[in-house]
């Protein structure tokens, strides 16, 4: 019978599977597009002028770990949705939980200042670049994501799309941090936010067409 | 078969298949398009067969292509179910035919359906009951649980050859019991 012949075929050129591979798939995607994103922050958007000292302070390593923090609740989502039955919920409960602490202490510094300067820490002077400009730069982790994880076996197709979206909004934020001078918590919890939901957004959008199984 | 047990059985063999092991990849691809042929065949319909039977190599593939996926700290029985239910999906959007499968749909459905209507499973239990206790249970061993003769043989000190005669009677004296009932 057909099927019996398949089966042989199958059995007959099955290798081993090295442990760890998924993970290991979507992670290097990180890499490829944390790449291209630093390049393009070399090239087009510059390094921030104040790297050097900003680099001693506090606050350019809270971006950093907001950023990177959000691109690990994604990239654990997307590890788990890229596996058929596993769930997911864990890994979106840490991205959740990021949020309200960074949400928190936004809220408690934008208390804490003046009524006069409440919509400047808030808004800082770049609120309508940044979320547009942390999409842009997670577009090519989420272009090698999607590839990677078409290959695996995501089998709901939005919801791993904006796992996907998460985890490259994530590195994108990460590298933006190089050139973002914003310095408010509140900032950080609305704008950054805003920046890697849009990108989980796109993911979400087009998840259903590219990560069908070819 | 318990289900508990189907999914101890089968993830034993997906593991011995990720490391390689040929051989339990067969028998575990076996088993599960013999699965996968009443699961589809059921959503599909009869005069849908062909189609039935493309899904379960389709199936057959994707489980294949897609192995890496299975995480051993996950049931079997729910990775291979889900990929069976992507397929199916899969296969409705492109006939372009929509209709519902419960999300919430529990994994034992597969397995469940596969192994039979309780009718059936009523009227095989009154035939075997009728043989010796261990023909009965080599029977069951071999035909229904899928075990090797070894295997079967092995449950109660016999050879693979013992078992292999003791079996040909058993299934000679169930033969001669339907056909008189037939007749």
């Amino acid at each position: 019978m057909e099927t019996d012949r398949l089966i042989e075929g199958l059995a007959a050129d099955l290798r081993p599977v090295s442990p760890g591979v998924v993970s290991r798939r979507i992670a290097l995607t990180a890499l490829v597009g944390g790449a291209v994103a630093l390049v393009v922050v070399l090239s087009w958007l510059g390094l921030r002028q104040d790297l050097a000292a900003a680099v001693t302070g506090p606050m350019f390593w809270m971006k950093a770990g907001y950023a990177a923090v959000l691109g690990v609740a994604g990239f654990w989502c997307a590890e788990r949705l890229a596996r058929p039955a596993a769930s997911p919920r864990r890994a979106a409960a840490l991205g959740l939980l990021a949020l309200m602490v960074m949400g928190g202490l936004g809220a408690a510094t934008l208390m804490a200042a003046e009524p006069s300067e409440r919509a400047a820490v808030w808004l800082g002077h770049s609120w309508r670049r940044c979320p547009v400009n942390i999409l842009a730069l997670s577009l090519p982790t989420l272009a090698a994501a999607l590839w990677a994880m078409r290959r695996l076996a995501p089998t709901r197709l939005r919801l791993a799309g904006a796992a996907a979206g998460l985890f490259a909004g994530g590195v994108g934020a990460t590298v933006y941090g190089l050139h973002c001078t914003e310095t408010s918590p509140m900032f950080l919890a609305t704008w950054y936010s805003l920046g890697m939901a849009l990108s989980a957004g796109l993911g979400a959008l087009v998840g259903p067409w590219a990560l069908r199984w070819r | 078969m318990a289900f508990h047990e189907v999914e101890q059985r089968l993830k034993a063999l997906m593991l011995r298949a990720q490391a390689g092991d040929g051989q339990a990849w067969r028998e575990l691809l076996t088993l599960l398009s013999a699965r996968l042929a009443v699961y589809f065949r059921r959503r599909l319909g009869a005069d849908l067969a062909d189609e039935a039977d493309d899904l379960v190599q389709e199936t057959l593939l994707a489980v294949h292509g897609r192995r890496m996926t299975y995480d051993p700290s996950q049931p079997f029985t729910a990775w291979a179910y889900a990929v069976a239910r992507y397929k199916l999906i899969d296969h409705w959007r492109r006939r372009r035919v929509r209709r519902h499968v419960p999300l919430d749909e529990v994994a034992e459905t597969l397995w469940a359906e596969a192994d039979g209507g309780a009718e059936a499973a009523a009227d095989l239990d009154r035939l075997l009951g009728d043989l010796p206790a261990r023909q009965e249970q080599l029977v069951r061993g071999v035909k229904i649980e899928g075990l090797s003769l070894a295997e079967a043989g092995a449950r109660f000190g016999m050879t693979e050859g013992a078992a292999k005669v003791s079996l040909h009677r058993a299934l000679k004296a169930l033969m001669a019991k339907v056909g008189a009932r037939g007749d």
